[in-house]
């Protein structure tokens, strides 16, 4: 397989991943609100934590607010730099394209190209499935944009934007090998990262390390801290797909039984602050991507668990001052 | 074949409500095999309609009301045979979309549809039809195993799998279907040809899909 030359460094997520570094994502998910006072404040949890924040798009195909905008304020006034997910199921390639312009004026440099979930699974099901794209087609029409300067019909952009592309995949997959020659595909046309579903069994994730080796791209593999004993049961019996290790399963019940939120949250700390120890020390993944929405409490203690230094930044006083002085009061 | 279900009669009561008269005609090819628009249906709807009060002034089956060139032939036998077509206010086509437009374009009288039309699919048996074409104009069949994933594949995705899929099933429909892709993907390893499962497929040229189709050869 041809293994693409991409020229540039655009962005402190592709530094680090280049120079080997372990690194930590996150995920923030706009909701259905004009509250984006709240959507920086999650996100300034996660600063000096995280390298990168993920900003979803109508994740699950729920109708929610558009990533673009929480994506510029949470780099331009958090100061964290964002993955701007894109997903097919909303917009055709004139509307992604559009956008991805408007990412690229403001300095917006890491794309996740995802084809997103079907409207029927969201909140809006009435709507119109779009998917003029699907990942591959776009990662291939950003791949055309950066370095080819062009739009998908082949004209000249004035000043083309500067993008890392990534994509999804899923080591949990059955069958697995159609997936991994998805992923295969995807790379083929210039995908440069992989952040990965959630996966909970780590033997998953090793396995899938191995199965991908050959294309030679850095896995940041998918983690999602649980909630409750109720979300772990759900994720487990009604995901298909997903299962949870029956030992952890096992832990949270007893943490449930015998102190309830904050026993549990030291179940998570403790599980997946050894999940990336362990991935760091003894396989090729690039990184992990924490996807704790609503959790962000549980990013810091769960880094420190796996042995990873918090950047030194007095983040609190940065943010604060930056919030007050840049978004009104939104209630 | 051209998969039809009949409306509810109140709808078709609805269209027909203003007029007395009304002429019905059926379908000889796609909705007598969904036995939607055959002889029988035409009967039956005709007892309907007289149950309702309306006067069924004539009834007919052209072989394919899509064809103009059988249509016309048909309006011109009627015609020569009585003036049932010409005494009726309206007509009722039980046939596909392009049957009724076919009519009414030749017709110059009301034409009401008595059937819904849903795709273009395989019969399994009467009762269970599947959609199999979307009319895409772009076949790719030949690179995917005989599979189509523009029909078969709820995002009508040309690089499948997505992320959907669980356990060889699909996300449209709660995972009870299964994942075209997956299936795509079976049957090229089963032919050893998973480099036509590998191969990337740019974004499809939807300028030549604006606008009604034509193909005008002659």
């Amino acid at each position: 397989m041809e293994v693409r030359e991409v020229g540039g460094v655009f962005s402190t997520l592709m530094r680090k991943i280049k120079n080997g570094e372990f690194v930590i994502t996150g995920e923030i998910e706009p909701e259905k609100t004009t509250n984006i006072g709240e959507i920086l404040e999650a996100a300034a949890k996660l600063k000096g934590y995280v390298v990168a924040v993920n900003i979803t798009d109508n994740p699950q195909g729920f109708a929610y607010m558009s990533g673009l905008l929480p994506s510029f304020l949470i780099q331009e006034v958090v100061g964290l730099e964002v993955i701007y997910q894109v997903t097919c199921r909303d917009r055709n390639r004139l509307a992604i394209f559009s956008d991805l312009l408007a990412a690229g004026s403001v300095g917006i440099r890491n794309i996740l190209a995802l084809t997103g979930d079907h409207v029927v699974l969201g909140d809006v099901p009435q709507g119109k499935p779009v998917f003029d794209l699907d990942a591959a087609q776009l990662v291939w029409m950003i791949r055309r944009m950066v370095d080819e300067g062009v739009d998908p019909a082949g004209n000249p952009i004035d000043n083309p934007p500067k993008f890392h592309v990534g994509v999804a995949a899923n080591p949990n997959a059955n069958p697995l090998e159609p997936e991994i020659l998805k992923l295969e595909r995807k790379v083929s046309v210039g995908a440069e990262f992989v952040q990965t579903q959630v996966v909970y069994d780590i033997e998953v994730a090793k396995r899938f390390l191995d199965d991908v080796s050959y294309l030679k791209v850095p896995i940041i593999i998918g983690i999602c801290p649980l909630k409750s004993v109720k979300m772990a049961k759900w994720l487990d019996e009604k995901c298909p797909g997903i299962s949870i290790p029956k030992d952890l399963m096992e832990e949270l019940i007893r943490a449930k039984e015998r102190g309830g939120k904050q026993a549990i949250w030291e179940v998570n700390i403790e599980y997946f602050g050894d999940f990336i120890r362990e991935l760091r020390r003894t396989t090729r993944a690039a990184g992990v991507h924490v996807m704790a929405v609503g959790m962000e409490e549980l990013i810091p203690p769960i880094i420190e668990r796996a042995g990873l230094v918090k950047e030194a930044i007095d983040w609190r006083t940065y943010i604060v001052n930056k919030i007050s002085k840049v978004i009104l009061p939104q209630k | 074949m051209i998969i039809t279900t009949q409306k509810p009669l109140e709808e078709i009561l609805n269209y027909l409500r203003p007029y007395r008269k009304i002429f019905i005609i059926g379908c000889g090819t796609c909705a007598t095999e969904c036995q939607t628009g055959g002889e029988k249906q035409v009967q039956e709807m005709k007892e309907k309609l007289e149950k309702e009060g309306f006067e069924v002034v004539g009834t007919g089956m052209i072989e394919s009301p899509c064809d103009e060139r059988l249509t016309r032939k048909f309006i011109r036998a009627q015609r020569k045979n009585g003036r049932a077509l010409d005494d009726a206010e309206a007509v009722l086509v039980l046939a596909c979309g392009a049957g009724v437009q076919v009519v009414a374009e030749l017709l110059d009288k009301p034409v009401f549809p008595g059937l819904n039309t849903h795709f273009i699919g395989k019969v399994e048996r009467i009762g269970r039809f599947y959609e199999r074409c979307r009319a895409c104009g772009e076949c790719v069949l030949g690179e995917t195993g005989g599979i189509c994933p523009v029909t078969q594949c709820a995002k009508g995705l040309l690089n499948g799998p997505c992320g959907g899929m669980a356990d060889g099933k699909c996300e449209v429909g709660g995972w009870t279907r299964p994942c075209a892709w997956v299936l795509i993907y079976e049957r090229l390893k089963a032919m050893g040809r998973l480099d036509l499962f590998k191969k990337f497929r740019p974004p499809r040229d939807y300028s030549r899909k604006a606008g009604p189709g034509e193909v005008v050869w002659r």
